[in-house]
This record gives C-alpha cells, structure tokens and sequence, in this order.
C-alpha cells in the first residue's frame, strides 16, 4: 500500500500502525539484532537482554558526537577504538560493526573493558539500517547544526 | 560538596590516535563519580572529545583541563600550534582539514567546533598561526535562561 | 527502480536536475557509507550511494563505481563547486532531511517491499 498523504503527522500514524501490524514492539533485543542480521557478538556477552529502541548510521565520529540525545544503537564501519569511547560517552548500547569489516584489537579490548556491546556483521550499512528498522527500530531526531548560527546558546531540548 | 571543586589535567600528544577519546572517557567518569548532572556530563563529554581530537590530529601537542564547581563545568584546551589560519571557515559545518587517510578512523565530519559549541553556554576560541590554539567552553550546571 | 521514482516517494531534492536523462537512470540497491575506501571497496553498479560526504571527491568515486546517484542525508546541502563538478561528470547529486538511518530504512522498505514504511 503506497502512503500518498504528505502530511508528516499522517505519515508517522500511518508508520506506526504498519509497525504494529509487523511487529510486536517498537524496539528489538540485541540477541534478536544478531539473529536478524547474521551477527557476531565480540564483547558485552552479558547484555544480550537489553532493548534498543533508536538507531544512528554513522562513519564519522562527529556526526555521532552530534546525536546527543538519545541512547541509540550505532551502525558503522569504523573500526577504530575510539569509537568505543564515543559510546561511553554517549550511553551507546550496542555497536554493530558492519560490512564484514573487522575490528582493530584496541576495540575490541577497549570493547570488553567497557562493556559495551560490539556485534559484527557481513551485511552493509545499508542493509542493517534496512532490517533494524523494518523490525521496529526507530531513527532518532537530529539537530542540524546550520551554519548562520551564531549565539552560544543552551543545547535545545527539542 | 558544594564548595569542592574538581580539576583535571591531561597531556595531549600529536597523532595519538589510538588513545583518542581516552581522556574524555575519563573525565565523563569523574565527573559522574563527583555526582554532577548527567546531561552536563554528557555535553562535557562531548566537548572534551572534539577539543581532543583537534589536538591529537591538527596539532603539535597540547593541555585539556576540566574544573568544575557547583556552577558550572569549564573546559580549557590549549595546544603549542601550528594554530588555525582561517578561524571562520573552520567553524562551518562541514568544513575539515582532515587527511584522506584519517577518514578510516572517523575523522573528517567537519563538525568538531559545531559540535563543541552547540553543547557549550560559553564558548571562546582563539588562534594565532605559528603560535597556537585556545579554546574555552563553559557548562552551566544550572540553567540560567528558562526560556529555550 | 527508476530514479524519478525513487525521488517521488522519498520526497527527494534533486540538485541537479540538468543531467540529461537523470529520471530514466535505474537504481537497485543502496549503499551507506560515509568513507570513500568502503565504498571504494563495497558500491555495486547502480546502488544509490547514502552518505552526509558532500565535497568534491565524492564526485570521483561516485562516477569510479556507477553510482546511480548520491543521496546526502540530514539536509545537508553541497556546495556550488560541487554541484557543477557532479552536473558535468553527469552523477546526479540528491538531498534529504532525514537522516541515514531513517532514510536507508524507507529506501529498504521501497526497494524491497515496494512500499514505504
């Protein structure tokens, strides 16, 4: 059934009850991630229970910095550790490393130092951002940091 | 607890890129064992990592220094150069300076100063080439304007 | 998927719509990436490439791989430099508000479902 109305509150209701028809939750457990796409978790064993409601596609550790909001899983193809420190920065529940990339040996024990769960998939970006959301997950709202902004003013609680 | 004031200091070596964050993750983790508020503790964060990061990719080496007090949580980066020939383009979203290579880490967004200003009250920077960069950022514990 | 399609139900902005032929062009898959290696290494032929990268190399990859064209997400917009580099290589440069996430999981849905969630 194709959505024609534009209208964005229409649209969301709309999403919502294709979710609900789908799926029984809006958010999806690690262990049923790894299930769903394949993947292999390499630290944060213990956590398999934990629920992740959002997720952020990202390559570029700003553009995660700039998600300050919401605990939301990343998807990336970084493989470097400083990922795992812009996760304990942010409360990052789950990691998902995709497109068969394999993670240095500083994150991974970086990974396990910190307990966070870094769970690695053959599945591309695209695809992992396809699945998750078709089960469920939810993308998170940004704020887009516009150039003309000039005021040093408190972070927006939009 | 009111009247305890907490300082911490961290050599920044250049191209250290495998510790990147570290610092970060350090002061996110006393700031919350001294108990301050977790949406400051989160923009701190944020703020220490970016200001790290430059460091550690653009400059020669430098100083991150967080105090924090029952006001505010100030954050003070400093580095020995080379400095920032254009402070105004750097400041765009988008603009980076990054090498291709440092992409494969996650560098090169261009978001480093967007970000360290959108989640300070105060935020100063100042550059001099040849001599080096300044940046000072301030996080009120307290909101001081209700009104968003 | 014909790209005039894609861009239709996804709400696109097109920001150079002077490609000659630019609706007809076939779009299979996606591809998200924001680093030019990945994609390098991992973009079919005719996959749309999602990414917030919006400077002049991109233009060079995009064409190297047969892109069907790239999408830059978070309504980011590229610059006048690179527009008109994409418009003479003739890679058909695409915009959206959302963000890579949400935009790769409505593209999944279209593709593969024909329908968007």
């Amino acid at each position: 059934m194709k959505v024609e109305n534009s209208n964005p509150t229409n649209f969301v209701w709309l999403e919502r009850v294709f979710t609900k028809f789908y799926n029984l939750s809006d958010s999806m457990k690690i262990r049923e991630i790894i299930e769903k796409i394949d993947g292999k978790i390499v630290s944060g064993e213990d956590k398999l229970d934990v629920e992740v409601e959002r997720g952020f596609a990202a390559d570029l550790l700003s553009d995660v910095l700039a998600l300050t909001e919401e605990k939301a899983c990343l998807i990336t193809g970084i493989t470097g550790p400083q990922v795992i420190r812009v996760a304990e920065v942010l409360d990052i529940p789950l990691i998902i490393i995709a497109r068969g990339k394999q993670p240095s040996k500083a994150l991974v024990e970086a990974a396990k130092l910190s307990g966070i769960p870094v769970v690695l998939t053959n599945k591309t970006v695209f695809e992992t951002c396809g699945i998750l959301y078709t089960n469920g997950v939810k993308p998170c709202k940004i704020k887009i940091i516009q150039s003309s902004e000039e005021t040093n003013t408190c972070l927006n609680a939009d | 607890m009111d009247s305890e004031k907490i300082r911490l200091v961290y050599r920044i070596k250049p191209m250290d890129l495998a510790n990147a964050g570290v610092s970060s993750s350090h002061v996110k983790a006393e700031l919350q064992r001294y108990g301050i508020e977790e949406d400051v503790v989160k923009r701190v964060g944020i703020i220490c990592f970016e200001a790290e990061m430059n460091m550690i990719l653009y400059s020669v080496g430098g100083k991150l220094k967080v105090e924090a007090n029952s006001d505010a949580v100030e954050i003070f980066a400093e580095d020995n150069g080379p400095g920032i020939e254009d402070l105004e383009k750097a400041m765009q979203p988008g603009y980076s300076t990054a090498p291709p290579w440092a992409q494969d880490y996650g560098f090169g967004a261009g978001m480093g100063f967007p970000n360290m200003k959108q989640n300070s009250d105060v935020f100063k920077v100042e550059s001099t080439p040849g001599v080096g960069t300044k940046i000072h950022a301030i996080v009120y514990r307290r909101k001081r304007d209700e009104t968003k | 998927m014909k790209l005039s399609e894609v861009v239709k139900a996804l709400e696109l902005k097109v920001f150079n719509p002077e490609v000659e032929g630019w609706e007809m062009i076939e779009v299979t898959w996606g591809y998200t990436s924001d680093l030019l290696s990945d994609v390098i290494a991992g973009l079919s032929k005719d996959e749309l490439w999602i990414t917030i990268q919006r400077h002049l190399n991109v233009i060079a990859v995009a064409k190297l791989k047969d892109a069907a064209g790239i999408v830059i997400t978070k309504g980011l917009v590229p610059d006048d430099a690179t527009v008109k580099k994409a418009t003479e290589e003739r890679v058909v440069l695409l915009g959206t508000e959302l963000n890579s996430f949400e935009f790769c999981g409505k593209l999944y849905n279209l593709l593969r479902y024909g329908e968007i969630r």
